[in-house]
């Protein structure tokens, strides 16, 4: 087991506690702009995808990566988005709407 | 830009993304948690286009541009609809981490370490097999596929079997890294377990199923950080992971089920035969009447379900509470969890229709509230008001949290007719007393509650 796959897990460990901890203090009135806003931030495969895609290694690779590209870039444009438009929504009195 | 710079943009971004749902936590600093979110991410591309690996941009500039073509249109979707482009955003994420699974397969076969290989098999596994499932989550939400639950004998045991056999290949992959004919394979099993999984779920298991598949989106973004050896993918992939599971236990519990019961107990369909036909005698009311009743309240208890959404009644519903509002009455809005298809939908639902969130109660709030309340209103939602659930062993959803709205001096149900509600359970709400049957659509029924109240009396 190398030292870089140790990173790897110790990274994985603290990431989900973190997510844990941030994730459980989120009110439930959000609870619907939290899901598309962690699903436009796991839309950073982007950039696993941007280096697929721009090595240009082989026909297939580049194709695959272009595709997967597209797919991410759907979310990361859609998702921070919509969910700034739905925090938006979100006033506390009347008062607010002009 | 070397390397060292671009691993200081993924910190900066990893660290943006945290700080992102730390804010979302609250109504106030909500919004200036998308704009950070959405600022990390500008970091990581933009570090990862300015890297040396990148020979072309041809492809990449491409995609750029559908991207942004398909995902703007998405992005404007009106909130009764987010619970289907939700589901299709996991499909699009999931597909992502498979098709980049999959490039790094045949590109590194040889190349690949036994650890590689195996977080490459649960990229790909997660992948195909969230990809399928979340289209057809969408196809039932969109009702494009029917949206109740479909069975067919042995179901689960064919389910499991795809999927052992999937994961099995897998790991004899993993052990022999050469055999790349079992890769399609293995992908083509994951792809049918994925619509298998989906297909005997109903429509009112969707905010767990969602939740769930949200979770494993995310997981499958983790795998392939695992394989890139990218750490702000495992971190943005383990909080996306983390945050759809978390979401899923309180859908579950919200329920009173179990992830086991929700996945494979094909709700409905068991409780089809507990419609018992009892015949109880219901008090109706006319618009007239129930206006009536409402202008002599203090306090109004607005309970909404789903079937307020479908009605697109929301926007009426708020006209009342604003009306009933100016005549001193204090209105306020009982939220289930599972109230709407995907968690907290019902509160992006009634923001969007100008609702001032401070007037949206958490059920415990709302409970802790009903017993002190003159009129609980329920528009659309049906089981998650039913007393049976705190009393009655025998029924189905005996055990799960409801809205004691039975609690509440008096009681309207606006409803089309007296046909029992998703899990096929007569509501004994309805022959209560102190209940009043508002027989109509709701949306029709609201309007012309609005007309009475406006009209000086």
């Amino acid at each position: 087991m190398s030292a870089d796959l140790m990173t790897q897990l110790y990274i994985l460990l603290l990431a989900t506690f973190i997510g844990f901890e941030v994730i459980r203090r989120v009110s439930p009135l959000l609870h619907t702009p939290l899901m598309s806003l962690t699903n436009a931030i796991s839309a950073i495969a982007v950039v696993g995808s941007i280096v697929i895609a721009g090595r240009q290694e082989t026909g297939l690779s580049t194709l695959l990566g272009t595709a997967a590209v597209t797919a991410s870039m759907i979310n990361v444009v859609g998702g921070f988005l919509i969910t700034y438009r739905m925090v938006k929504m979100f006033k506390r009195r009347r008062s607010d709407k002009p | 830009m070397n390397q060292t710079a671009l691993q200081l943009a993924y910190l900066a971004a990893a660290g943006a993304f945290i700080l992102a749902l730390k804010w979302l936590s609250a109504v106030a600093t909500a919004r200036r948690g998308v704009v950070v979110g959405a600022v990390g991410m500008a970091l990581a591309i933009g570090g990862t286009l300015l890297s040396p690996e990148i020979v072309s941009y041809r492809w990449i500039a491409a995609a750029f541009v559908l991207g942004t073509v398909i995902g703007v249109p998405m992005a404007m979707m009106p909130m009764t609809a987010v619970p289907q482009r939700t589901a299709l955003s996991h499909a699009f994420g999931a597909l992502a981490a498979a098709l980049v699974g999959t490039a790094e397969y045949y590109l590194r076969t040889v190349s690949l370490s036994r650890f590689t290989m195996g977080a490459l098999a649960i990229e790909v596994l997660l992948g195909f097999l969230t990809f399928t499932a979340s289209l057809m989550a969408f196809g039932k939400l969109q009702e494009l596929v029917p949206t109740r639950p479909m069975t067919y004998p042995f179901q689960n045991v064919v389910n499991l079997a795809i999927l052992a056999a999937a994961v099995i290949l897998a790991v004899y992959l993993v052990l022999h890294p050469g055999q790349t004919e079992l890769f399609p394979v293995i992908a083509l099993l994951a792809l049918v377990f994925g619509v298998l999984l989906i297909l005997p779920i109903g429509g009112a298991d969707m905010p767990t199923v969602i939740s769930l598949l949200n979770s494993y989106a995310g997981l499958a973004a983790a795998a392939m950080g695992f394989v890139l050896d990218n750490k702000l993918l495992i971190i943005a992939g383990s909080l996306d992971g983390s945050s759809g599971l978390i979401l899923s236990i309180i859908m579950c519990r919200a329920m009173n089920r179990s992830f086991t019961n929700v996945l494979f107990g094909a709700f409905g369909q068991v409780h089809a035969q507990a419609t018992a036909v009892q015949q109880s005698t219901v008090r109706s009311a006319t618009p007239e009447e129930a206006a009536a009743i409402l202008d002599a309240a203090t306090s109004v208890m607005v309970v909404p379900g789903y079937g307020m959404a479908v009605a697109q009644a929301q926007h009426k519903v708020r006209e009342l509470t604003d009306l009933l509002g100016k005549r001193g009455v204090n209105v306020r809005f009982a939220i289930h969890p599972v109230a709407g298809r995907m968690p907290g939908h019902m509160n992006v639902l009634l923001a969007e229709a100008d609702v001032p969130y401070d007037k949206l109660l958490e059920m415990d709030d709302a409970n802790s509230e009903l017993p002190q309340t003159d009129v609980a209103l329920v528009i659309g939602a049906n089981d998650v008001t039913n007393p049976a659930a705190r009393h009655d062993k025998s029924s189905p959803i005996y055990g799960m949290p409801i809205l004691d709205v039975d609690r509440a001096r008096t009681v309207m149900v606006i409803k089309r007719s007296m046909n029992p509600g998703f899990a096929g359970i007569d509501n004994e709400l309805y022959s209560m007393d102190k209940t009043l049957m508002l027989f109509g659509d709701a949306k029709a029924f609201v309007t012309s509650l609005v007309k009475e109240l406006s009209s000086p009396a």
